[in-house]
């Protein structure tokens, strides 16, 4: 293989951990502060898509760009109305009553998605100025490629920032660790938990709305990106941002390599890479074991 | 200050507090004596409402705060200190200061991180490193610190002298002096009794979720009963 050829699938590559990064990063925030593993998290990411979609068949493909702040917006709230009626009774109880409720509402959404987009696939143009491909010697990489994995690479410093420098990050930090003692130390942790669950719905629904050029946009989206999801943060360790990022790195190179090898059995390497590593750290990369 | 009246809590099904009693007069400390399992933690736990009573009332500067949640009774001026090592061990010691200042309330002391660094140079030096890293009389450190950055009138001392070394116990008695006389009430709980009675102007002594015993201090110190009944710690610690 050619060096040429290599690195144009090592760039897909990093475009397909870009775009899991970002809806990983939301589910693992959500996760690690609250505990709850969010099946609806791949329907934020599908409204973030299909919301997408509207917006640009509306007002024309100048209204991309707005369409990429809209939708995730709407997609916050649509999150934290799912949070205030549905996750906050589910916090006290066992793990299948949270799970069966994060099923519900993707059950729900999935259904209501199909009620306002229909069942057929859509499509969204790439902007003009992302539009086309850049030549690098003998190589051409798609320029949109480009731009996602350059929002990736945003949004991972975004939350760096935030995590590391704001107090709203260090809180949700505290949560994580002894939501209990940051309540006592004075912290509305019920809002902190809104706030926490619109974040992650904002990530999955910006992460929806960036990959909408690269793919076609039908009410299927949510349960094959869920699934891809989990992987990758399952494969980073539960709650750890930085582990959604190398877990992303991963699941994108086995899958970049897999169809490179043998087309066929592409899928299978994905689940291939959560097998070797939990086999090595059975808590994902930067898990650390089950926090009491 | 502090005013509770009979209440009763429990975890699941088990009936832990049965109808204790007990109040914290403006810049008293008191002391809460009593064995592993007597209720001295669930007794905290119960005025945070952390885990809220199912009958009795709390009140807190002329306020029945029985039914508040926990942020708003930290809010109100009640900061609890936690045994053992809960910090936030994934922050470092600054922002673990910094998450526990609050806007200073009108009228409020103003105590600044500065003022902390103050009364512990230590943590001055060890401000970027992780909570997780720190020893167990820095960590107390920290703890009281961050306490104090919450501007409360009461503080709730949960077993401060557990696993500390005898010398940092020494330390922590000089800093429950300090907060008293910066106007704080206090009540702590101790299994430690010597320790904590030399600090106390009034002492409630539990057993089995109830109140056996309320005496000044100086009295408890004396009681023979007491010291039997208390012995074991006061041979520790003496």
């Amino acid at each position: 293989m050619s060096v040429e050829s290599l690195a144009v699938e090592l760039l897909s590559a990093m475009t397909t951990a870009g775009s899991l990064f970002i809806i990983a990063a939301g589910l693992t925030l959500v996760f690690g502060a609250m505990r709850i593993a969010n099946i609806a998290h791949g329907s934020f990411y599908m409204y973030g898509a299909f919301l997408v979609s509207t917006i640009v068949s509306s007002f024309g493909g100048g209204a991309f760009w707005v369409s990429l702040v809209a939708a995730p917006l709407i997609v916050a709230t649509l999150g934290m109305v799912v949070e205030v009626t549905v996750l906050r009774r589910v916090y006290d109880k066992d793990h299948l009553t949270q799970l069966l409720a994060t099923y519900a509402v993707f059950l729900i959404l999935a259904d209501l998605a199909i009620r306002f987009w229909g069942a057929q696939s859509r499509a969204v143009p790439t902007p003009a100025i992302l539009s086309g491909s850049m030549r690098l010697g003998a190589a051409s990489f798609p320029v949109y490629d480009l731009f996602v994995v350059g929002a990736a690479a945003a949004i991972g410093l975004g939350l760096w920032i935030l995590l590391r420098f704001t107090l709203l990050g260090w809180r949700i930090l505290a949560a994580v660790e002894d939501s209990e003692m940051l309540a006592a130390k004075g912290t509305n942790v019920r809002l902190l938990y809104t706030m926490v669950f619109g974040l992650g719905a904002l990530l999955a629904g910006f992460g929806g709305a960036v990959v909408a050029p690269l793919q076609s946009i039908d009410t299927g989206l949510d349960a094959n990106i869920i699934v891809a999801a989990f992987i990758v943060v399952v494969i980073g360790g539960l709650g750890s941002v930085a582990g959604a990022a190398v877990g992303a790195m991963i699941v994108g190179l086995f899958q970049a390599l897999g169809i490179l090898w043998t087309p066929s059995w592409a899928p299978a390497y994905i689940y291939l890479a959560m097998i070797v590593v939990l086999e090595i750290r059975p808590s994902g990369l930067f898990g650390t074991a089950e926090m009491a | 200050m502090l005013q509770v009246d009979a209440i009763h809590t429990f975890y699941g099904e088990s009936h832990i507090l049965q109808g204790v009693s007990l109040n914290v007069k403006e810049g008293e400390v008191v002391v809460l004596l009593g064995r592993n399992g007597a209720g001295k933690t669930t007794t905290m736990r119960s005025i945070m409402s952390l885990t809220p009573p199912r009958h009795g009332r709390i009140g807190f500067v002329s306020r029945d705060i029985t039914r508040y949640a926990p942020y708003q009774i930290a809010r109100l001026g009640l900061a609890f200190v936690p045994s053992g090592r809960r910090v936030f061990s994934s922050l470092n010691v600054e922002q673990n200061l910094r998450l526990a200042q609050r806007g200073n309330r009108e009228g409020g002391s103003g105590r600044t991180i500065d003022y902390v660094f103050r009364l512990f140079p230590k943590l001055a030096e060890l401000r970027t490193r992780r909570a997780a890293f720190l020893s167990g009389g820095e960590q107390q450190m920290l703890k009281l610190g961050s306490a104090l950055l919450a501007d409360p009138k009461l503080l709730l001392l949960d077993e401060p002298s557990e696993g500390l070394s005898p010398a940092v116990v020494a330390q922590l008695g000089e800093w429950v002096r300090k907060l008293r006389d910066e106007g704080i009430s206090i009540l702590l709980s101790e299994q430690n009794a010597l320790f904590a009675l030399r600090l106390a102007d009034r002492g409630y002594i539990l057993e089995k979720g109830r109140v056996q015993h309320e005496a000044p201090a100086r009295e408890l110190l004396d009681s023979n009963e007491v010291r039997t009944y208390l012995g074991v710690k006061f041979s520790q610690s003496a």
